[in-house]
């Protein structure tokens, strides 16, 4: 072993060291990662969003029974992403945006052939004839309930575009239409940005959420972030299968 | 759950050995996307389902299958 092998490793079992401890607790400065439930929740600032008091408007939230909340959204951080922070997201997008643009810039030429020289096997293809519209419609139900359960947009989005690919893993003439994937994301992005200057008109902030909360825990609430979320799901979805499309038919 | 998180990191620094030390590319690739489906069911043992499900879909599912077809163009153009 060289100099640089013996560097390296000394520099792993320190990072490894500086991982341990953050779980373990070995050098106590209150920020380690503690069990669930082990946590005083009071000294930490995401208190504030799992109370929904950000603008110090103390209120107690019930589920299924607390009505207009600061944020709307049960699962809290579908409110950070999607209210609190909805700024960042929209820079997360961008970024995802401009990687695909890139993809296809270097990539995409739509006449050559898929990767494969032929179609997958017989129980291959039926198999993805079963899963397609099943994880089609988990990747719709994900989007959806964003603001109620884990997941949303981003994640959503992911399961379609993992949907599509198995349909270019099956069949080897499977071709995507980009121009209806550059409608959709196009029109997904104007509308996130639609939707903030909306906010910007109305409330003075860009992307407040300025229609009704409604009751929380419930489908119909929590204002712009579900419409917000299914934009982010189309958006996430179309870029993802424009990726995986131009990386097969390069 | 404390054991069945132990046994779970000691198979991802298996996993994480065995992608830089396996000679052929495609199997360091599946070693990388079982680090991450390792690293998604700890995110979940952790109670942050919201993280487990990006890594899960995006560690496990898309990014192994990107780097496979990348290694396959990577193949096709050593052979012409």
């Amino acid at each position: 072993m060289r100099f640089r092998d013996y560097l390296s490793l000394f520099l792993v079992i320190i990072l490894g060291f500086i991982i341990f401890q953050a779980f373990d607790g070995t050098i106590d400065n209150g920020l380690n990662i503690k069990q669930f439930g082990e946590v005083n929740l009071s000294e930490r600032t995401s208190i504030h969003y799992i109370n929904k008091d950000v603008n110090n408007e103390s209120t107690q939230i019930i589920y299924n029974e607390s009505k207009n909340p600061e944020s709307g959204s049960a699962n809290y951080v579908t409110s950070i992403i999607a209210n609190y922070r909805a700024l960042d997201t929209l820079g997360e997008i961008t970024v995802l945006f401009i990687a695909a643009a890139g993809l296809a810039f270097v990539l995409g030429d739509h006449n050559k052939n898929n990767a494969f020289a032929s179609d997958a096997s017989f129980i291959v293809k039926i198999g993805v004839k079963i899963l397609f519209p099943l994880l089609f419609l988990l990747g719709i139900y994900i989007i959806i309930h964003g603001h109620l359960t884990p997941g949303g947009g981003f994640q959503g989005g992911a399961v379609i575009a993992t949907a599509i690919l198995l349909k270019f893993l099956a069949y080897k003439d499977y071709k995507l239409n980009h121009t209806g994937l550059t409608i959709l994301e196009s029109f997904a992005g104007i509308s996130f940005l639609i939707i903030g200057l909306i906010g910007l008109y109305t409330d003075g902030s860009f992307l407040t959420n300025f229609l009704a909360n409604g009751t929380i825990g419930t489908l119909f609430s929590a204002g712009v972030i579900p419409i917000i979320y299914i934009l982010i799901g189309i958006k996430v979805g179309a870029e993802l299968s424009g990726i995986i499309s131009n990386l097969i038919n390069a | 759950m404390m054991i069945l998180s132990y046994l779970l990191i000691l198979l991802m620094i298996i996993g994480a050995l065995a992608a830089v030390l396996f000679e052929n590319l495609l199997n360091s690739i599946i070693s990388l996307g079982l680090i991450s489906l390792i690293a998604a069911a700890l995110m979940f043992i952790l109670k942050a389902p919201d993280v487990a499900m990006t890594e899960a879909i995006i560690g496990a599912g898309l990014t192994t299958s990107i780097f496979i077809f990348t290694l396959i163009k990577i193949n096709r153009g050593d052979s012409q």
